[in-house]
């Protein structure tokens, strides 16, 4: 039973932070329908922000006040001001195209002006375990969670009962009504970039003293959040949430249960079944297209 | 015009036997992915030896001219890499660290006749038959024997576990432990390969728990190490910790922090060794790069000297003469200090010297007991 409440504990927690990391794809893609493939590594750059700053002697509250900004800055206005703008008008492959680019040059940026080695990053919560139900389990796994699940909700509450989070709504849903209707649909995109540079600057802060900073930490990131994002339904922040806590809990299970040779085929079995039986996702809106 | 003319010829005359008398290093290193400490610490080390090398003159009067190319530790990237280095014809390759990689670039080495100084672990690697693949550590099959007889005998372990990473590196460590634990009648409870660059490993820890072993025999690479260890002692896993070397690391004491407390095993190289060469050694390391060497840094600098000794036991710049000299050479500090250790290197370019067993205390890696050369 213990083995089961860690395993889901910890799975849940690494869950979470798929979930933080595949919102943002469901977020762009309702705005720009685009892939951002460059969103493992807008994760791993935030941690190097704070790594910064602590270098140049800040304590760590305002380190990562430091790396939240520079996060809103570059991965949220300057991402959407200097690529996602000019490459739009040229139609949505280009531009996925360009966030494959970006990926690359941020991976090889910080691996250049770093480090190519894995830096320890300060955890933000206390070691230790707490009992629950008979199991140790880590205050850092328990945090995590917390934390990831407490950002999504005040998410789900601004876009669901504050006057912006409708008005982003209604541009995600038809940019050309909302415009008619007065909104300013420009300024909302802006936003839905800049909560996409808040998710990932916090599952950055909350996963890198478990996963280490380092150039490459975004490859496997990303990666598993787009199928989770996929999994749940890549139309609705639901099914991102839904999609990366069953991904992480998934995979926890099969390592331990089934082999943990196969851990990473997992996902893609899962990833498989849900295209042939559900291509929307287990909680997407099937979308239809006129040709 | 005439003048300008002989000048030329002069000075091209100069230039080409300059260039000629130039000992060309060209080290294949794993500076970036998942190896990239053991790549970095290579190359610096390696660095640092060409640096004191030529300030005293270099080998036999020649300097030394050391490049680097990054494997991106994929060994495919290797391979290509190391048939780029030897078109350029060096004297020697250093290089690479990763199993994996030496195992598929030692073929074209060997067919290029010139010697290769690698850091490669696998025990396999000098049982593969090539004359010009030669050792800067222990390989698995000198220092797993100690590792088993340390936890059969001194631990008194009955029942292990054992947490390996799965490539050539860690099923090499993993065949030669186990091997060797079970021929000293030690039960293997639990036998867990994980991935490289794994991120999670609380399944694998709780595989690890349920199994009840006396010790845990932990052999991945750094990063993934620092995980385990932190994911080890969050269960509450309070067996002793084994390992190889990369465990009791300067770099995985870094990034695992206290979790790092209380892992030991067997050292082939450490600057913490109560050798005063060694020590100064990581001091120097230390100054220059601002960071204590861990035992690829070691290798990287022992591998330049062992080039060195070879070169001048021969009495010349010759490439393809370097593996047999490097063959059966027994390197003395009292004639090279750059060596460190006294070192003799086998006839399967395999090495003797003097190792270690350690352990991390307070976030530093003590040695417990120096152990002998194997051949004294």
């Amino acid at each position: 039973m213990s083995n089961i409440v860690n395993l889901l504990l910890a799975g849940l927690a690494t869950g979470a932070i798929y979930a933080l990391v595949a919102i943002g794809f469901t977020l762009l893609w309702q705005t720009s329908q685009t892939i951002n493939f460059a969103q493992g590594e807008f994760v791993m750059l935030p941690a190097f922000f704070v790594l910064a700053a602590l270098n140049l002697k800040a304590p760590l509250w305002l380190a990562l006040l430091i790396g939240l900004g520079a996060s809103l800055l570059v991965l949220g206005a300057m991402f959407k001001l200097i690529i996602v703008d000019p490459m739009l008008r040229h139609g949505v492959l280009p531009l996925a195209i360009c966030t494959m680019a970006l990926s690359i040059f941020l991976k090889e940026g910080v691996k250049e002006s770093y480090s190519a080695e894995a830096s320890p990053f300060p955890s933000l919560f206390p070691s230790g375990n707490v009992s629950v139900l008979g199991a140790q389990i880590s205050i850092q796994s328990i945090s995590i969670f917390v934390f990831a699940l407490a950002a999504v909700y005040l998410l789900q509450a601004f876009l669901m009962r504050t006057s912006t989070g409708r008005q982003m709504q209604a541009t995600a849903q038809n940019p050309s009504v909302a415009k008619l209707l007065g909104i300013p649909v420009e300024r909302m995109i802006l936003y839905t970039f800049l909560i996409n540079a808040a998710l990932v600057a916090l599952a950055s802060f909350l996963v890198s003293p478990v996963y280490l900073a380092k150039f490459s930490a975004g490859e496997t990131l990303g990666l598993s959040a787009f199928i989770a994002a996929i999994v749940g339904g890549f139309n609705q922040i639901r099914g991102a949430i839904a999609g990366g806590l069953l991904l992480g809990v998934v995979d926890n299970f099969a390592a331990a249960y089934v082999s943990t040779q196969y851990r990473g085929a997992v996902p893609l079995f899962l990833l498989i079944a849900v295209i042939l039986f559900r291509p929307q996702g287990l909680f997407g809106r099937a979308e239809e297209r006129t040709v | 015009m005439k003048s300008l003319a002989g000048a030329l010829v002069i000075s091209a005359a100069l230039a080409v036997p300059a260039y000629a008398q130039t000992i060309k290093l060209i080290d294949v290193a794993e500076l970036s992915g998942s190896g990239a400490t053991v790549g970095t610490n290579f190359k610096n080390g390696a660095d640092l030896a060409v640096a004191e090398i030529n300030a005293k003159g270099g080998i036999l009067g020649h300097k030394i001219e050391i490049t680097h190319m990054d494997t991106q530790s994929n060994p495919g990237v290797a391979r290509a890499l190391v048939q780029k280095a030897l078109d350029e014809n060096p004297y020697a390759l250093l290089g690479p660290g990763y199993s994996g990689s030496v195992k598929v670039t030692a073929p074209l080495v060997a067919q290029a006749g010139i010697a290769q100084v690698m850091g490669g672990e696998a025990a396999e690697l000098t049982q593969m038959g090539i004359p010009t693949l030669f050792r800067t550590s222990f390989g698995q099959q000198s220092s797993m024997p100690k590792i088993a007889k340390y936890m059969a005998e001194d631990l008194k372990a009955k029942n292990v576990a054992l947490l390996w990473v799965n490539n050539d590196f860690g099923k090499g460590g993993r065949d030669m432990v186990s091997k060797e634990l079970q021929a000293r009648g030690v039960k293997i409870v639990a036998d867990l390969s994980t991935e490289a660059g794994q991120a999670d490993f609380a399944a694998d820890v709780v595989k690890v728990k349920n199994a009840n072993p006396d010790a845990v025999f932990v052999y991945l690479n750094e990063e993934e190490s620092a995980r385990a260890l932190k994911e080890l002692r969050r269960q509450n896993v309070n067996v002793p910790l084994v390992g190889e070397t990369t465990l009791l690391g300067q770099k995985v004491i870094e990034l695992a922090g206290e979790a790092a407390n209380g892992a030991r095993g067997h050292v082939g190289l450490t600057v913490d060794a109560p050798i005063p060469a060694l020590q100064e050694y990581g001091k120097k390391f230390q100054a220059k790069y601002n960071y204590i060497p861990d035992h690829n840094g070691i290798k990287g600098y022992l591998g330049v000297y062992m080039i060195k000794a070879a070169t001048e036991k021969m009495g010349k710049l010759d490439p393809k003469g370097l593996p047999d000299a490097l063959h059966g050479l027994t390197i003395k500090t009292s004639a090279e200090p750059g060596i460190l250790l006294d070192l003799t290197i086998d006839k399967n370019g395999d090495l003797d010297r003097e190792s270690f067993m350690g352990e991390v205390v307070n976030g530093k890696q003590v040695i417990k007991t120096v152990l002998p050369k194997l051949n004294p």
